[in-house]
């Protein structure tokens, strides 16, 4: 494990943040249950955790890595209304599924 | 930097307010406080231009004058809305959050450094998302909130991902050193994608087209009065934040980002306005019609190295105005008939309540761009700088799309003047009574003060 670690570049690094971040998205767009929905936010917030940790340690910098306790503190603040928004529904519907949104169209 | 303790203390200081008991004390610190910020950004009008916080935030007088038109738009607000939140018992809570986000407008006005960008776009957002969502029984409420929260999380999560792009592009967040980075080092693969991110990102705050189709569904489920603070303090801020990043960080690359706003800006002219001509609701009619305005202040961010920022100052004020005049004037008619929101309900509105016909009439010819109203003097200015920059294409499918606009605006205007038999009146109380009229003067008053602007 240890000799492979040299050998990891800032390329590899932003590989798996992209692919994470493309996961998220992707699961934003398409999945159909909010939780999941949910759960996609998070993976493309830390996407961007990774590729700014990464970056960070390119340009030697301790910015970018106060900016990841930042982004942190907002996804908490984001899915705490989040998870507000997603209870009132299920009051008034007894689903996550977002099948039910279809009160507005065109 | 008082500008923003001042909004801050008065969101904190609403929710105290409510705890003591004193709900009555309530309306009138919202109004001392929104007058302080105005009198203290008077106050440093042209000589505050030390930066905070470690080049975090800048008191400018772009910023200023922003700060000071969006404490404008939000006082008007706040007074012509007293009804709509009086019946909820959450109702403090709610005008905190909109106090809050003031705060996070006034931030992406005056930020100098990409974190603050993101933390003001977060402090704008999610009060806004509850904002959305605060009809509690009303699904298209709920279902509004829902979609607001997930495609602003998304766009949030894509600017971010630009925003970290573009720090390995460059290895800074402070808008100037980037700019500098970005001369010197010329433009590779990171950066650009750092760029069409974070040009994404913003397409999807401010609803720019192919990104604006959450925009209808959002404005028509939120409550009234919560979709006039979203097309005019959300997309006011918005537009501020944007043409201060391309006219200092992203400066140098404004010649590879021009082909692009432009296609933007036409796709955005195009489907807005061929959707809002066959639309049945006025409040989604209404929904559309801003997001076509939209596209006229990214004619603005996209000409940032050329164009005086007074153009867009001018534009959001404009537009804000008519903007605040119509959907009041939207939420007035559905509450006065079970919350309808066709062409129908403002059958033999001239009789029934003729300040309101009045106002709606002026806003309306103002957002289609008539003289001697303001908002064809905004439209002017934007138009005559994006000949002046050779993309006529853009100019000539402006100017169409106003001709479209007209169409759909004279469609309520003439049921507004349709008689119809035993119509009751609308009442209004005396303060909103005299905010129209205010509202209205200004209209007219907007186009005479276009001559200061550059």
């Amino acid at each position: 494990m240890m000799e492979i670690l040299p050998n990891v570049t800032i390329n590899h690094y932003l590989m798996l943040s992209v692919a994470l971040f493309t996961i998220g998205a992707f699961g934003i767009l398409f999945r159909r249950n909010a939780i999941i929905m949910f759960m996609c936010v998070e993976l493309m917030l830390n996407a961007v955790n990774l590729t700014l940790v990464a970056f960070s340690k390119l340009w030697g910098g301790t910015d970018a890595q106060v900016f990841v306790f930042f982004i942190m503190v907002v996804a908490a603040a984001e899915v705490a209304v989040g998870l507000a928004i997603l209870m009132m529904l299920y009051r008034n519907m007894h689903t996550t599924s977002t099948d039910v949104l279809d009160k507005l169209k065109w | 930097m008082k500008e923003l303790i001042i909004t801050s203390l008065l969101g904190i200081s609403i929710l105290a307010l409510d705890i003591v008991k004193l709900r009555k004390a309530i309306l009138p610190v919202i109004i001392l406080g929104l007058l302080g910020t105005i009198t203290s950004c008077i106050l440093d009008w042209g000589h505050n231009e030390n930066p905070f916080n470690n080049n975090m935030l800048l008191f400018d007088n772009y910023a200023l004058g922003f700060i000071v038109i969006l404490s404008a738009v939000t006082l008007v607000w706040f007074l012509i809305s007293t009804d709509h939140f009086s019946g909820s018992e959450s109702r403090t809570d709610l005008y905190a959050l909109v106090a809050f986000s003031f705060a996070g407008a006034m931030i992406l006005a005056a930020y100098t450094n990409m974190v603050m960008l993101f933390l003001g776009i977060e402090i704008l957002s999610i009060p806004m998302y509850v904002l959305a969502a605060s009809n509690k029984k009303e699904l298209i409420s709920n279902e509004s909130g829902f979609k607001y929260f997930f495609l602003g999380a998304l766009a949030s999560s894509i600017l971010l991902f630009g925003i970290a792009l573009i720090y390995g592009a460059t290895g800074s967040f402070d808008l100037p050193t980037i700019a500098t980075a970005i001369t010197t080092n010329g433009s590779g693969t990171i950066l650009t994608a750092g760029l069409l991110m974070i040009i994404v990102g913003f397409a999807f705050k401010v609803s720019i087209a192919p990104f604006h189709f959450w925009a209808p569904d959002v404005y028509q489920g939120a409550p009234t009065m919560v979709t006039a603070l979203m097309s005019t303090l959300v997309k006011g801020a918005a537009f501020a934040a944007m043409f201060k990043l391309f006219a200092t960080a992203f400066a140098p690359t404004l010649d590879f980002t021009q082909t692009i706003f432009v296609v933007m800006s036409i796709i955005t002219l195009l489907a807005s306005n061929a959707m809002a001509s066959i639309q049945a609701n006025t409040k989604r009619l209404l929904a559309y019609s801003s997001v076509s305005h939209a596209a006229f202040m990214l004619a603005a961010v996209m000409l940032a190295n050329t164009i005086s920022p007074s153009v867009l100052m001018y534009y959001v004020l404009v537009y804000s105005v008519s903007s605040i005049v119509t959907f009041a004037t939207l939420y007035h008619i559905s509450k006065a008939q079970n919350g309808a929101e066709g062409f129908d309900a403002f059958k033999g509105l001239v009789k029934r309540n003729p300040i309101l016909a009045g106002a709606m009439t002026l806003a309306l010819l103002s957002m289609a761009g008539i003289p001697p109203l303001s908002g064809f003097m905004a439209k002017y200015f934007i138009i005559g700088a994006v000949i002046q920059a050779d993309q006529i294409w853009l100019a000539v499918i402006m100017i169409l799309s106003s001709a479209i606009g007209i169409y759909y605006y004279l469609k309520i205007i003439m049921a507004m003047f349709t008689p119809i038999e035993n119509a009751g009146r609308i009442v209004i109380t005396d303060l909103q009574r005299i905010l129209f009229i205010i509202l209205s003067i200004a209209m007219v008053a907007l186009f005479f003060v276009a001559a200061f602007v550059k």
